[in-house]
């Protein structure tokens, strides 16, 4: 695993998690009907894989980059909720101004989960710019998330998720995942997912 | 009333609550009506495509919202359009202040305003254009009652000939 010369990437060397079994983990300690909304690709197959039908899940299918924004849109709708965001590397790269609303709307309730891998994992593994150049957290810091952090091992990522479900936020947090193929598939019925999403977060029915 | 005036209170009238936006000069009344009033939660996004995306998590969240833009943030907005809000069938207002056309002065923004109305159609999204102020309160509000009880976006569309357009700085 690469690290800049400042020492900035602030995880175990050369350590890289498993997403599937963070997304486990992620699922496994909320228990207050904490929403996730999950950006295209492998972040929301391993969602499925993980926990396909809890209704608190939102899958997003295309509208690369916006998982953040959407994110942000339910967490002020719902001051109450603790609101997560999961992104890829790549996804986030390219919704970078997503950051700076997040910071400038300043909601307590939103946590950003960052999987990086340095790839375009889904189109063939091409690298993005987090391979040799980007630092997420430090990006989302200067943007104004202060609590942005490197999960360091899972326990590490574990007591970053604890802080985010109770904590005043906005938080980031950002694991250094393997490039294992996303586990599951979610319907592709966006009206569906939309729905069951609505559904469970208490907007509808 | 003036036209935004009028705007503003469709939007209260329709339960419009959330409002994204990034600037342009003629919405400055609308965006100082969402800024200045408590009923409203204003949301400044850095990019057109974040507000389709920030609306439509308030909507399923149980928040009816809008977004305001200038028609070159159309240009941006447009795969927040056809891959989120049209198949979701998100209820996005969207309130586009026209330029390119009527006495555009920057030769670069004028294309973009020939894109406008083709691709909506393209994308099935309905629009209105408001160019009359005394037509202003009928077709905002009706176009508003529609986009939320029909779930799908809507687009308003503030022709210079409602107002005034944008006039040269340099």
């Amino acid at each position: 695993m690469t690290t800049s010369s400042s020492g900035a990437f602030e995880t175990d060397a050369g350590r890289r998690m498993s997403r599937l079994e963070l997304t486990r983990r992620l699922v496994a300690r909320l228990d207050a009907g904490e929403a996730i909304v999950a950006g295209i690709g492998n972040t929301n197959f391993d969602l499925a894989a993980a926990a396909r039908d809890r209704p608190e899940n939102f899958y997003m299918m295309g509208s690369m980059g916006l998982a953040t924004s959407i994110a942000l849109g339910v967490a002020l709708a719902q001051p109450e909720r603790r609101v997560f965001a999961l992104e890829g590397d790549g996804s986030l790269l390219m919704n970078l101004g997503a950051l700076s609303t997040v910071a400038a709307s300043a909601p307590e309730n939103l946590t950003i989960v960052v999987w990086d891998n340095e790839s375009y994992q889904i189109t063939g593994n091409q690298p993005t710019a987090t391979a040799r150049a980007t630092d997420l957290v430090a990006t989302a810091r200067g943007a104004g998330i202060e609590a942005s952090a490197w999960a360091a091992n899972e326990e590490d990522f574990e007591r970053l998720v604890e802080r985010a479900r109770h904590g005043a936020g906005p938080f980031l947090i950002a694991a250094r995942i393997d490039d294992a193929a996303g586990a599951g598939r979610p319907e592709r019925d966006p009206v569906l997912l939309k729905d069951r999403f609505m559904r469970g977060i208490g907007a509808r029915g | 009333m003036t036209w935004a005036e009028t705007i503003l209170s469709c939007f209260r009238d329709a339960g419009v609550r959330l409002v994204s936006y990034v600037p342009d000069k003629v919405l400055i009344p609308l965006i100082d009506g969402v800024q200045q009033d408590d009923a409203f939660l204003p949301v400044p996004a850095t990019r057109e495509e974040e507000a389709i995306g920030i609306v439509g998590g308030a909507y399923m969240g149980g928040v009816r919202g809008a977004v305001m833009m200038q028609t070159s943030g159309f240009g941006n907005s447009i795969n927040a359009l056809a891959s989120l809000a049209v198949p979701y069938q998100f209820p996005v207002l969207m309130v586009i202040s026209e330029r390119g056309v009527l006495g555009e002065f920057n030769p670069v923004q004028t294309l973009i305003a020939r894109t406008l109305r083709p691709t909506l159609d393209a994308l099935g999204v309905y629009h209105v254009t408001l160019a009359r102020e005394d037509e202003v309160e009928f077709l905002a509000m009706r176009t508003m009652l529609q986009c939320y009880r029909t779930q799908a976006p809507a687009a308003l569309i503030l022709s210079p000939m409602l107002t005034g357009g944008k006039e040269d700085v340099g």
